[in-house]
């Protein structure tokens, strides 16, 4: 069976490489909540907490046994699926992760699908076209993409089209408060409201979506327009492409067929690197947006040494990582069939 | 709660459905009716019991909206400002009448004969004992609460019969009555309370962590934490004037900046504990409540742990050389009170009160010269990360000032999560800022947890015996006994003259209103959703 599917068993070999990175991050994240200054216990106990009632609430948090039990508790758990209690929010970090995830994956995605639609054939145009208007637009919209920071755009753009226009629904996040939310299949409100057929909500968390994706898409395009417009610029000055003109093929047929091809490689690479820090990155956007996302839940559980729901994000976060990277190595030897797992 | 509350019953509650949208973005105030309020807010509701460990601050008008207690404070009106709850007006909620016994220590409450819980269950005494022996016995902040009234122990409480309940007391306290109208001490429906609990959890704290079961003014319709809250009327409540709006949304915005542009725009009536700033700048096109908070003084407070801060003439030097105004302004954008520049002479138990120093440098270096550091020295100034809003700028004023008389400050800023543990439990911090604020409104009140050694506010470990046992003969003492005013008093004369905490200023809560009326200001600092109305 692997013989046959030598893919299917290179995607198992990567799965069995990611288990100790992801026990590696299971220890430091615990150790590393630990080694957090401040002390939980009186932070949760209250205002007004005395002597006797920060040690209840340290009792009721299992802080007063040793590290080694703490670290076996929260392993014995974890094998069963459970992260743990969040305190800020009271609930389960597993229910907290599977209400906020989705919607920064659905924001950043959105915004990275904006991104791209913009900034790969601004990128190309560019690079065809060196030192013409277009090039120079790719140039101003790179420049000011990467020196606007995004809480700023953000706030910018709320005025503009929202406080001065009013084109723009009110940035209240996912949905407005007249919305129900629909029901949790996927998490992402788009797609869940498309399978149950109800066009109305769709059509409003789409509106949602505009200011707050366009806020990270101008944030994130610089990068992948500069990747495009110099991977395309390497290619264009390749060998195989003059061999390729030489050979009378079609302007079309160089640009898209051999250039363009070669160039995606590193504008994938870019793209996966581009994904995370963005998703890490937008919780400045969420705050602006008031969107329920994984970011900002992971600060204010940092600021208030929430250690489980700090362990849950640093975990869900490395998992999601692995899964990336799988992904974008199976997106090379899609592009490029040179690169196969079975050299590995 | 959100699961129980499926899209159709929501729809069918006459929530302005999808298909009337179109109308909405056209006169959005107009759309929503006088039967919606939409109230912003940056702050997480966590859970719908405040009883709970972790509870946030913002989640106890859950218990306020949605709970009765047996008692209420009345209403009063702030000169300026709007309405105001009043410390000296008690009144009754789901009590009917209450009475007194000769010797202060029995106190017998008849409940309303009609007061019954969402299920429609009758309201009885022995609801109101499971409720606080609840609160008494699950530790933290209810408990700690609960004892500064005198309530400590289940067996205080009785149930006399359906109707009647009694506490007794260990000794009379005029604590007792207003700590009864505090957040904490709210009746829960017992019989479904105990219907979901179980043994390791015999006090339900699980299931009213989600599902509140109370008798009070609105139902919970929806919870998304993190997103939104949504109330319900309750049209059988019998605790006070039923609400004129049939249902408030809570939502949580965390950037100040929109929750601003929501407002101005009108699509939301009610913006709760807005910054200074904002609130400053809304003034004079909005209608904006800044109330200053009862019984609370943002104070910097030299540490008695630091040797130099043991010598008095460095402590009024330095109460001599900030800048009051500049900070008042800076920090405050003028939305408070003063607490500076007042007559030495104390002839009055109000309190907060202004001080006797004012800014002066050449008196601020005139007794650096007398002080055992005539060449100054150099002190950490801390501040929190989580309240920097006001307390950057106040540190960075008063660095700069305390420069001018030779003492070299170096501003420490120390995560939220660490301040608690640093300011009030260990009380390391030489020199900080600290902005403790009392619930119950008496000075005694404030000077037991500020001014008491080893209490939790008295970062500066200060101790004085004299202050001590004034505090311990005033705590439970009655305000209209002769001998109160007097040690009350001497009290504020000497540590207004020995300088623990040094007031700077009494701050203000802000809300901002566009859309709505009947805004009350309250102790607890929470929103009291149940007196707003839609304009």
């Amino acid at each position: 069976m692997a013989k046959t599917f030598p893919r299917l068993r290179a995607i198992g070999w990567r799965v069995a490489q990611a288990v100790p990175v992801v026990v590696g991050v299971v220890v430091i994240s615990f150790l590393l909540t630990r080694a957090l200054p401040g002390d939980p216990a009186v932070y949760f106990a209250g205002v007004a907490a005395d002597e006797a009632s920060i040690a209840e609430t340290r009792m009721a948090m299992g802080l007063d046994k040793p590290l080694p039990m703490q670290f076996f508790h929260y392993v014995g758990d974890l094998l069963q699926g459970d992260l743990g209690q969040s305190l800020t929010s009271g609930r389960p970090v597993s229910t907290d992760l599977a209400n906020r995830l989705p919607a920064s994956l659905e924001l950043t995605l959105t915004a990275l699908i904006l991104a791209i639609v913009i900034a790969v054939p601004l990128g190309v145009l560019a690079a065809t076209r060196p030192g013409t208007w277009v090039d120079h637009l790719c140039r101003i919209v790179v420049t000011a993409g990467v020196s606007l920071p995004t809480f700023f755009t953000g706030i910018l753009l709320i005025y503009i089209f929202y406080y001065l226009l009013g084109w723009a629904p009110s940035p209240l996040g996912r949905l407005d408060f007249i919305y129900l939310s629909p029901d949790h299949v996927t998490g992402f409100y788009l797609i869940d409201a498309a399978l149950m057929g109800d066009w109305e909500t769709w059509w409003g968390a789409a509106k949602q979506l505009i200011l707050p994706a366009t806020t990270l898409a101008l944030f994130t395009l610089a990068p992948i327009a500069r990747m495009t417009r110099a991977a395309m610029l390497t290619a264009l000055s390749s060998d195989f492409i003059r061999t390729a003109k030489a050979a009378g093929l079609s302007n079309r047929a160089v640009l898209y067929r051999y250039a363009f091809r070669n160039a995606l490689l590193p504008v994938v690479t870019t793209l996966g690197m581009v994904f995370s820090f963005a998703l890490g990155a937008n919780v400045l956007v969420e705050k602006v947006f008031a969107w329920p996302g994984i970011g900002s839940y992971a600060v204010e559980a940092l600021v208030v040494s929430d250690y489980a729901a700090v362990q849950g994000f640093v975990l869900a976060m490395a998992l999601l990582f692995v899964a990336l990277n799988l992904m974008i190595d199976l997106l090379y030897t899609a592009i490029d069939p040179r690169i196969g797992f079975e050299a590995k | 709660m959100t699961d129980t509350t499926s899209r159709r019953n929501f729809l069918k509650m006459g929530v302005a459905g999808a298909s009337v949208l179109p109308f909405l973005r056209a006169m959005p105030a107009a759309a929503q009716g006088n039967d919606t309020l939409v109230v912003v807010t940056g702050a997480t509701i966590n859970s719908l019991d405040l009883h709970r460990t972790g509870t946030s601050r913002a989640s106890y008008q859950v218990g306020i909206n949605c709970y009765d207690r047996l008692l209420t404070f009345g209403t009063k009106e702030v000169p300026g400002n709007g309405l105001s709850y009043d410390y000296t007006v008690v009144e009754p909620e789901l009590a009917e009448s209450w009475t007194e016994s000769d010797d202060g220590l029995t106190l017998t409450f008849k409940l309303k004969p009609d007061a019954t819980f969402w299920d429609g269950r009758k309201v009885t005494a022995a609801d109101v004992k499971w409720s606080f022996d609840r609160a008494v016995s699950v530790g933290g902040f209810p408990t700690v609460q609960m004892k500064a009234g005198g309530l400590e122990r289940p067996e205080q409480f009785i149930a006399e019969d359906e109707d009647t309940f009694i506490i007794k007391l260990d000794r009379p306290s005029k604590l007792t009555i207003p700590d009864l109208a505090v957040p904490v001490p709210y009746i829960i429906n017992a019989e479904e309370a105990k219907a979901n609990a179980t043994e390791d959890d015999p006090w339900a704290m699980e299931y009213l962590h989600t599902t509140p079961a109370g008798s009070g003014a609105f139902k919970v319709a929806r919870w998304t934490p993190g997103e939104q809250l949504v109330y319900e009327r309750n049209d059988a409540w019998v605790g006070g004037p039923l609400p004129e709006v049939q249902r408030v949304v809570i939502r949580e915005v965390p950037s100040p900046a929109t929750r601003r542009a929501l407002l101005e725009r009108g699509d939301v009536q009610v913006a709760f504990d807005i910054p200074d700033k904002d609130a400053a700048e809304l003034a004079d096109t909005l209608d904006v409540f800044s109330t200053p908070v009862e019984n609370c003084i943002h104070c910097l407070c030299p540490n008695f742990a630091f040797e130099p801060f043991q010598d008095a003439n460095v402590r009024k030097a330095i109460a001599y050389a900030v800048p009051y105004e500049d900070i008042f302004q800076a920090a405050a954008f003028g939305r408070g009170l003063p607490m500076w520049g007042g007559e030495e002479e104390i002839t009055d138990i109000a309190w907060p009160r202004k001080t006797q120093y004012y800014t002066d440098l050449d008196k601020a270096r005139e007794l650096m010269a007398q002080s055992a550091y005539p060449d100054g020295f150099e002190v950490p100034l801390s501040i929190s990360l989580d309240l920097a809003s006001w307390m950057e700028p106040t540190a960075l004023l008063v660095q700069e000032a305390l420069g001018e008389i030779g003492i070299t400050v170096e501003i420490e800023k120390i995560p939220g999560a660490n301040w608690r543990t640093a300011v009030l439990v260990e009380k390391r911090l030489p020199l900080h800022l600290e902005n403790f604020g009392g619930w119950l409104n008496t000075p005694d009140y404030y000077f037991f947890w500020a001014y008491q050694e080893g209490h939790l506010f008295n970062s500066s470990n200060y101790r004085n015996d004299e202050v001590e046992e004034l505090t311990n003969a005033t705590l439970h003492m009655p305000m209209d006994d002769p001998e109160y005013a007097p040690k009350i008093m001497r009290m504020f004369e000497i540590v207004l003259d020995e300088l623990p905490r040094i007031p700077l200023y009494q701050p203000a809560l802000n809300v901002a209103t566009n859309g709505a009326e009947g805004y009350e200001f309250w102790f607890h600092r929470q929103l009291d959703s149940r007196v707003l109305k839609a304009v």
